[in-house]
């Protein structure tokens, strides 16, 4: 926010501070959900054993989050609200399907993080409120996550990055469902909905490697051409898509990779 | 255009109180550098992506540009002016020293205060970590390599367990 103040390319006629309001800072399991107040900041997550047991694709992208000194400062809720299409936590809460709680003078609401963010730098927030809590469910077993992205220096806003979430039941050896969730070459975090359900019917930890091979082929090109050129914008369309469809493939690899080591 | 209501503002800098009127828009490096004087506080970019302005806030390091003064409000904060004792250097300033871990030293200030934050919480980093945390700070002149080596010779010399 204050960059966008400093650059004035925003010129806001008042603001206002949250960080003075009590009780919005914390990280707490609450049975079937983990509950992060709105003002907990980055460094606090980054080092939180819970999130690192519970979430392991919310912590493994934590510290990709700008530098220390960002970290230090910013909050998740202000990450969110701000809602930069390169931001890494837009792309990882809409992939864990998080709920954020909304408030404001009519009460409270709460809104699916998939239909919160609505466009460049823009969410479903209403005027008077603002974000409280983000809730995030844990009913599903994770069996593999990665978290990627590219920047073109450390700590640099993303060019593209991807969330993937791969989710088993029981023992099995397949895959019952997956969130392959992508940000920074679009506007908005997108879910790559042909691409989930290429791996819910076709991956399971018993593919074989050329098999597999081939279907994270498929898997890549899909996410490429769901990436239009014109919503990432510019004469870098062509590479942001390419580079997408790279990280979406990377990150699957690596999330099979993880689930054959548990 | 409507001239904004100043708002009094304390804080400690340096271990010692200062108390102010600011607009609401100014910033705390502009706070520092203009009113207290603290001028080791480089503006660089100001916009938050040199890291030169970095100040410690509570003992965390935060970048002074993309923060309000009015925000400091009863905060302690740590500027490069506030690290020696008297004459003598602060072990990681004595170790930049030591290493040639500066040419123009416009980014020191900063570079030097990450690495506190650093040592406070990671006595013995490797150079991975060490590039990590001073990943946010830019420097023209050096290379990275003397800036490295010197951080980590500091960490070797002495467990930094005090706070500045």
């Amino acid at each position: 926010m204050i960059p966008l103040l400093n650059l004035r390319l925003a010129r806001p006629e008042a603001l206002v501070d949250l960080n003075a309001i009590p009780g919005l800072s914390y990280i707490r399991s609450e049975g079937t959900e983990i509950a992060i107040g709105a003002l907990t900041r980055h460094r606090e997550m980054e080092f939180s054993p819970l999130l690192a047991e519970e979430l392991p694709l919310l912590a493994e992208a934590i510290p990709q989050i700008g530098h220390p000194a960002i970290r230090n400062r910013g909050t998740l809720g202000g990450s969110l609200a701000h809602a930069d299409p390169a931001a890494e936590l837009p792309c990882v809460l809409t992939a864990l399907d998080a709920h954020l709680v909304a408030a404001g003078p009519d009460g409270e609401r709460v809104i699916r993080a998939e239909d919160f963010f609505t466009g460049f730098y823009a969410t479903a927030l209403a005027h008077q409120e603002i974000l409280k809590e983000v809730r995030i469910p844990l009913d599903r077993r994770t069996a593999g996550w990665s978290f990627l992205e590219f920047a073109r220096r450390h700590g640099d806003f993303a060019l593209s990055e991807a969330s993937v979430l791969i989710f088993t039941e029981g023992s099995s050896n397949r895959c019952t469902s997956a969130r392959i969730v992508v940000g920074g070459s679009v506007e908005r975090p997108l879910r790559i909905e042909s691409v989930e359900k290429l791996i819910e019917d076709e991956i399971s930890l018993s593919s074989q490697a050329s098999s597999l091979a081939d279907i994270l082929r498929r898997a890549e090109h899909l996410a490429e051409t769901e990436i239009q050129p014109g919503i990432a914008g510019g004469e870098n369309s062509d590479y942001l898509s390419h580079l997408t469809g790279v990280l979406v493939r990377r990150g699957l690899e690596s999330a099979m990779e993880r689930w054959r080591k548990r | 255009m409507k001239v904004p209501e100043l708002v009094k503002v304390s804080l400690e800098v340096n271990g010692h109180r200062f108390e102010g009127e600011v607009e609401p828009r100014k910033t705390l490096a502009d706070f520092l550098r203009e009113e207290l004087g603290f001028t080791g506080v480089n503006l660089g970019c100001e916009h938050g992506v040199c890291g030169a302005c970095s100040v410690l806030l509570d003992g965390a390091v935060v970048r002074s540009c993309i923060f309000l003064a009015v925000q400091a409000h009863d905060a302690k904060i740590t500027t490069i002016e506030g690290l020696a004792k008297g004459e003598k250097l602060h072990p990681i300033q004595q170790a930049f020293l030591d290493h040639h871990a500066l040419q123009c030293g416009f980014c020191t200030p900063g570079m030097v205060l990450a690495a506190v934050d650093l040592l406070q919480r990671c006595p013995h980093p490797t150079e991975m970590q060490i590039r990590e945390a001073l990943s946010g700070n830019l420097c023209m002149c050096t290379g990275y390599v003397n800036i490295v080596r010197a951080v980590s010779a500091a960490a070797e010399k002495s467990r930094i367990s005090e706070k500045p």
